[in-house]
């Protein structure tokens, strides 16, 4: 393992436009997917013979099947306001990374195969063919976005780069070029149930380790209940939750929450991971296998409710499309949402009264709030416009008395990513997660220096872990990254509830 | 890329991983972190020893907790942190220690 070769971005004074280099990031490729990786997804194991032809029949596909495709890749009319929204061209100046020139990589090809003046006369329309160096802009420049849609936020027409570079994504893999690591990971889940591999053994005896440690801290048997048949709620989590930190004390805040209130809950090692990266490599075959891991699981168990763990991608999937992937659910209880994040469960029972809390428990930190991408902007939570604002910070200024919010156009609708999104949180991208990180890295610091803050809040496992790597990078610790329900969970007086 | 160790070449995976888990033996783990300028102390090897001895009976590298617990109990409480792991191993303690022990690399969002 060599030292990062690259240097890390300096945070300016204010935001700043970068000075475009015309391939800064041209030498970031990660490692594609070996063939065993490949053919378990239903992919060629490597690139194909006649690639160029089946990319363009894939496209075609694609856009038969998605309207909006189309309609993406017709309406740009070049304005420009996307191209200093994406943090990764905000912290790498990669012209390529802008949002309009990212999506321009697939529509050249598309104008010449799909349109009839990009059929006729390609240079007057930009239309290209796909030669060997496009493709191998598309490997490179679609993993380069993590999928977060802010540019789209900010775009007249509504264009959403993620699904162009999901449509690219899935070119790419149906040719035999796959991304070794969401693919890797996918062909886990099929396989064991998680993104970790994580068997029942394992996940049985990490569970019994967390209540020991949990009796053993407060005195209070709090239980983390494994294939329990009956259980009202059944708990899907990203699997980060069992195995790393900060991510496992937001699950051991979970547990102390249903304890407290009563709830009998159980997690499954068939739906042992609530993350679906089928999305991210935009194959819709392998996020609907995905997905119906999660309705077999929650029949099998005979659950009555389903609710979901801190994981911002996985709430876009449940919360946009669960039931159309695996409904519909007419099997579970009518009276709650389905399905339910778990910030929407614990916040509603803070505001019914039935959970005691004690603020002053994190009176040594000073928080900030990090919206996650697609929980800001692909769902919502709770029952009014904008929940998904409102309900975690109304958590957190439950659970803690110093809560602050980082400059408005960081947050909420316009929130950065944290880097790392969209099957891009791998080794082998480091440089661009650290440089794609420096728009949060500086209105964090901004509230650091402003308001003392000494902790980031977030609810997603990919952020979490993102946050964790290149915080040092910046300056800052590795652990100033906390989960939502790590701060629930420490404030919360566990006990009888008068 | 491969490893040359006591004349013997072990294939490893494109972030050195090893290829095969069978392969390892303790000079692999002497040789990945003479690369890393890392010394391996005895308190390096009861974690990669933990590592091993964890994944043969559950096929995962424990989570990092469970590492931790283990690790306090047998080098003293104040060693059961991961601050403590992320001196012993500062490229992360589940990665770089994984890597020496033999074991596959994490995946997921970790």
């Amino acid at each position: 393992m060599a030292k990062a070769a690259f240097d890390t971005p300096r945070i300016p004074d204010f935001p700043e436009i970068p000075v475009v280099v015309e391939g800064a990031m041209g030498h970031s490729r990660p490692f594609a997917a070996a063939p065993e990786h490949q053919e378990a997804l239903g992919f060629p194991g490597r690139l194909v013979e006649d690639w160029h032809d089946r990319a363009i029949a894939r496209m075609g596909e694609l856009l038969g099947r998605s309207r909006g495709l189309r309609v993406f890749l017709d309406s740009c009319v070049k304005c420009g306001a996307c191209t200093d929204k994406c943090h990764y061209f905000l912290g790498t100046g990669d012209p390529k990374n802008m949002p309009v020139a990212r999506q321009d990589l697939l529509r050249k090809v598309y104008r010449r195969h799909f349109t009839l003046a990009g059929k006729l006369f390609p240079k007057l329309v930009g239309a290209a063919d796909l030669t060997e160096e496009v493709l191998e802009d598309w490997y490179r420049y679609f993993h380069q976005c993590s999928q977060c849609r802010r540019c789209s936020v900010f775009c007249p027409y509504g264009i959403d780069t993620a699904e162009v570079s999901m449509a690219g994504r899935e070119i790419l893999a149906s040719v035999g070029l796959g991304q070794k690591y969401s693919n890797e990971i996918i062909g886990k889940v099929h396989k064991i149930g998680n993104n970790l591999g994580l068997p029942q053994p394992a996940l049985a005896d990490t569970l019994e380790g967390l209540g020991e440690d949990v009796e053993e801290e407060t005195g209070v048997p709090v239980r983390f209940p494994l294939d329990e048949e009956g259980a009202e709620v059944l708990l899907v989590t990203p699997s980060a939750d069992f195995f790393a930190e900060p991510h496992v004390d937001g699950l051991i805040g979970y547990a102390k929450v249903f304890h407290q209130a009563g709830i009998r809950w159980t997690l499954s090692t068939r739906a042992s991971e609530a993350a679906n990266f089928g999305l991210f490599i935009g194959s819709y075959e392998n996020m609907r296998k995905v997905a119906l891991r999660v309705r077999e699981a929650a029949l099998e168990l005979g659950v009555k409710r389903l609710v979901f763990g801190e994981c911002g991608h996985a709430w876009r999937v449940a919360y946009s499309f669960l039931d159309t992937l695996a409904g519909p659910f007419d099997f579970l209880d009518p009276r709650y949402p389905v399905p339910q994040h778990v910030v929407e469960v614990t916040h509603d029972l803070i505001r019914r009264g039935a959970l005691t809390l004690d603020r002053s428990a994190n009176d040594e930190r000073r928080v900030t709030f990090h919206d996650s991408c697609n929980v800001a902007r692909a769902s919502r939570m709770g029952d009014v416009p904008g929940g998904q604002f409102t309900l975690p910070r109304d958590v957190l200024r439950a659970v803690c008395n110093h809560f602050f919010d980082m400059a408005p156009d960081t947050i909420g609708e316009g929130t950065f990513c944290c880097g790392g999104g969209g099957g891009l949180l791998t080794d082998d991208l480091v440089e661009l997660r650290v440089k794609g990180a420096l728009p949060r890295m500086q209105a964090f610091r901004e509230v650091v220096e402003r308001h003392r803050v000494t902790h980031i809040a977030a609810i997603c496992a990919i952020c979490k872990s993102q946050f964790a790597k290149v915080l040092p990078y910046y300056g800052f610790e590795m652990d100033q990254i906390l989960s939502v329900h790590q701060l629930v969970g420490d404030a919360i007086v566990l006990g009888r509830n008068d | 890329m491969a490893l040359q160790i006591n004349g013997k070449t072990l294939d490893t995976d494109e972030e050195g991983y090893l290829a095969n888990l069978s392969d390892w033996e303790p000079e692999v783990a002497q040789v990945m972190a003479e690369s890393d300028e890392c010394d391996l102390t005895d308190n390096h090897w009861e974690v990669i020893n933990f590592l091993r001895s964890y994944y043969e009976e559950y096929q995962i590298a424990p989570a990092v907790r469970v590492l931790t617990k283990a690790i306090g109990k047998k080098l003293g409480k104040d060693k059961g942190n991961s601050k403590y792991l992320y001196q012993l191993y500062p490229y992360g303690p589940a990665k770089q220690a994984c890597r020496y022990a033999g074991l596959p690399k994490p995946t997921g969002c970790v």
